[in-house]
């Protein structure tokens, strides 16, 4: 397949930029912040999202969706991460809806997918259960009592926790933290007793929820795909995400750049633009090779998930990998550049380098995935 | 017993004596400073005592000569002090721009009565110093300023703004740079004045940084009238002391920020937050790559740093070798709290209570201004390449 975008995905690209300038520029975000919103995200604009079919970007028509595939909802990724937009879509419209069409049974599909698509059930995936991500870390307990499940533990950094739902929950049946058999995936009511979600605003201005679990009893409907067996889905909703998070990354980057680049080629000092310096031309035309090889690695990554090709995985760790360095590099450049205003609240590029260090956490840093790579290629 | 070593046991006794408990954690960060002067208020009565004591023996400046109010200390004498500090965990009594940039300037180029005026107010932490060279079209092109100075008599009137004043707001007095003469070249019509900052037509707007604190202003002067007496060194020639003063900015940010962090290696933190696989080895190989890497590059530059400060006599500039100080050092603690973070992960990331309010996000963000603050990166490099290496010109 062509590493380029198709006219449909092009004309996406478009549509969603022009309206993500107009709904959801910079200053939303900065608007949610200050005002201390509780949601830390728009229902209206999250509706109107909705309307243009993102929440139901990865939904089969069947259901309402939009059935766009990883290079569409990439495509709006990124489009949100050069505005660093502020939406359950990454929880919601992309792994949630990843884990129900790999995962769920007719009924669930049926109950929910059509939810998604029309941006009235909000997900969220709670995995992590400590300060740095690992796909099988899992040690949140799940022992059989009668016909269910009993769920004790705790997980953090639960993106949209706080406004989700519904929650889908990895959980041991089995086995010992590290090891992928004994993995089970749950799909849980946000208002099941035995719940205790808490709010927890992090740098970048968006909310994550640490989600304690004591005794949080569910039927075995909730119990989504195998018991034991749901390491390999839980790798497919992880890596849908990190490569959904990658091209918002790559937005985030190139918006950065571009700003940083406006901003030196106008600042004065010396009698002249201080982007006429050979040391920031340099910088900038390195920084500007990074960011494209970025974006061609997101894409190659989002096509291979669509194609369900061999080396996805491979492809996704790497694209991860990249888009943590090039995003953060972007912005820690960007601040530097901007010399004493990068260091302002008032100047955005700082918005930037709190995304872009929130984000490279986010399911799995560069080195989580560097060690994940040079695993998979044998070394 | 040598001299030294009766200086060290005295001093050791008299610290054993004098330093309160609660400042015996070795706690050095911004926030945690006692930055004295007429606004401050003592977050205990341990930390008044403790500035009371060390500023009456000069000890807050041990090697100035005591009829500045200094300690009037030998260079090893100092050394000798700043060990058996160490050695209890005492914290600095005070932080002051008087103590590295203002001093080391009037000790210089001051006047007899100038030194004798404002050091001891210094040594005491009576008077706390603010810096007021950057303005909104004057940051690395620093000699570009407009804030103007006239001549009226007796005294100047000062006109003009600044901006990233760092604690303008809560300072006593200003060193500033103004222009004495706007026909010369701009490094020759540069002059270097002090003012208090309660005279009549100063005001400051503090600036919200990305960290969320507000530690810097913009500052306004609109026809404030300075003595001449405040004038330091000569007219139009203040571009000599601003310069001098700004090595030893760069090798105090250098030192400061690039010196052998306090307590727990980045190592420890990692092991705690990470864990180790079989061979004991931290259980994340690249991340594991990346500290050393960092140490490496932190202990060897240990090394430059006490080779400076060995070569250098007591207070005497070391010029342009202070731009390799501030570039290398305060790059280095921008990689460490990277490295932090990366350690902590989200934990690091949440600004929560039970998270200390995000401070070390807080800190790593505020990192990004060290290699900005007191010249860039870029300009530190400009310098070394065209004063040390003597490089042509483009
Ligand atoms: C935390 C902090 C505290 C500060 N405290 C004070 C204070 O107390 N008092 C005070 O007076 N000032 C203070 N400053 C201001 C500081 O000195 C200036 O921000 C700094 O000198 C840079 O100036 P600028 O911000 O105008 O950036 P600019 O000069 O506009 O620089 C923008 C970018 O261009 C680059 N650049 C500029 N010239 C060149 C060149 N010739 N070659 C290559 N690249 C170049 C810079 O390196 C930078 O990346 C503080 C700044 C910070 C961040």
């Amino acid at each position: 397949m062509p590493l380029v975008l198709t006219e449909d995905q092009e004309m996406l690209r478009e549509s969603a930029a022009g309206f993500l300038k107009d709904e959801a520029p910079v200053s939303a975000l900065r608007e949610l912040r200050d005002s201390g919103s509780e949601d830390g995200f728009s229902r209206e604009l999250w509706a109107k999202m909705a309307a243009m079919g993102w929440a139901g970007i990865l939904v089969p028509e069947e259901y309402g969706g939009a059935d766009f595939g990883m290079v569409g909802a990439g495509v709006v990724a990124e489009e949100m991460g050069k505005q660093l937009t502020a939406t359950p879509y990454l929880s919601s419209a992309i792994m949630a809806a990843t884990a129900l069409n790999a995962l769920g049974s007719q009924a669930q599909k049926e109950q929910h997918l059509t939810k998604i698509a029309a941006g009235e059930e909000l997900f969220a995936i709670a995995h992590d259960e400590r300060g740095k991500h690992s796909t099988l870390g899992v040690a949140l307990k799940a022992e059989r009592m009668g016909n269910g499940f009993r769920l004790n533990g705790a997980k953090t950094f639960v993106a949209d926790g706080h406004v989700a739902d519904q929650i889908i929950v990895s959980a041991r049946t089995s086995g010992e933290p590290g090891e992928a058999n004994g993995i089970t995936l749950f799909l849980v009511d946000s208002g099941t007793d035995g719940l205790k979600i808490e709010k927890t605003a992090m740098v970048d201005s968006r909310n994550a929820a640490r989600i304690d679990f004591n005794n949080a009893e569910v039927t075995a409907d909730a119990v989504l795909g195998e018991i034991d067996l749901g390491a390999d889905g839980l790798e497919k909703i992880l890596n849908a995400g990190r490569a959904g998070l990658a091209a918002e990354m790559a937005g985030s980057a190139a918006q950065a750049f571009g700003m940083t680049l406006s901003y030196i080629n106008e600042r004065k000092q010396f009698g002249v633009a201080v982007g006429s310096f050979q040391t920031l031309q340099h910088r900038s035309a390195h920084l500007y090779t990074e960011i494209e090889i970025c974006k061609a690695l997101t894409l190659k990554a989002l096509q291979s998930l669509d194609e369900g090709a061999e080396d996805a995985a491979k492809l996704v760790a790497l694209a991860k990998a990249k888009a943590t360095k090039v995003s953060l590099l972007a912005a820690q450049e960007g601040v530097q550049m901007h010399g004493g205003m990068g260091m302002t609240d008032e100047f955005d590029i700082g918005l930037y380098l709190k995304r872009a260090k929130v984000a490279g956490e986010l399911l799995g840093d560069s080195s989580y995935h560097g060690n994940r790579l040079a695993e998979m290629l044998g070394y | 017993m040598s001299d030294l070593q009766q200086f060290r046991a005295e001093t050791r006794q008299w610290l054993e004596e004098n330093c309160p408990a609660d400042m015996r954690d070795g706690k050095l960060s911004e926030d945690t400073s006692c930055w004295g002067g007429r606004k401050w208020e003592f977050t205990s009565e341990g930390q008044r005592l403790w500035l009371e004591r060390m500023g009456a023996r000069g000890w807050t400046v041990p090697t100035w000569p005591s009829e500045y109010g200094g300690g009037g200390l030998s260079k090893e004498e100092a050394a000798v002090l700043k060990q058996e500090m160490k050695a209890i965990g005492a914290r600095k009594p005070h932080d002051n721009f008087g103590i590295t940039m203002l001093g080391p300037a009037l000790l210089k180029f001051g006047s007899e009565a100038q030194k004798k005026e404002h050091l001891p107010k210094v040594a005491r932490g009576e008077i706390r110093w603010c810096q007021g060279y950057s303005e909104p079209n004057a940051g690395s092109d620093l000699a570009s300023l407009r804030t103007k100075a006239e001549d009226a008599g007796d005294h100047y009137v000062v006109t003009g703004q600044k901006i990233w004043t760092s604690y303008a707001d809560k300072a006593d007095w200003i060193f500033c740079l103004v222009r004495t003469d706007s026909e010369a070249p701009k490094h020759k019509g540069i002059s270097f004045v002090l003012f208090d900052m309660e005279s009549e037509g100063v005001s400051t707007k503090p600036i919200k940084l990305i960290s969320g604190s507000s530690p810097f202003c913009e500052t306004f002067f609109d026809g404030v009238s300075v003595p001449k007496a405040n004038l330091v060194y000569e007219e139009n020639k203040g571009w000599d002391v601003a310069k001098y003063l700004l090595t030893h900015e760069r090798e105090m940010i250098g030192s400061l920020f690039g010196g052998m962090s306090e307590g727990r290696s980045l190592g420890e933190l990692a092991v705690k937050a990470i864990g180790t696989n079989p061979l004991g080895q931290l259980d994340d190989p690249l991340l594991r790559a990346k500290l050393i890497e960092t140490e490496i590059d932190s202990l060897a530059f240990g090394a430059l740093l006490q080779s400076v400060s060995d070569r250098a006599k007591g207070g005497e500039s070391l010029g342009a070798v202070s731009s390799v100080l501030k570039y290398y050092g305060t790059e280095l603690n921008k990689r460490r709290h990277e490295l932090k973070m990366e350690i902590g992960g989200s934990d690091e990331m949440e600004m929560t209570d039970n998270n200390n309010d995000g401070q070390a996000a807080r800190d790593w963000l505020r990192t990004k201004g060290n290699s900005i603050e007191g010249g860039t990166s870029e300009v530190q490099l400009q310098i070394i390449a065209k004063h040390i290496l003597q490089m042509p010109n483009a």
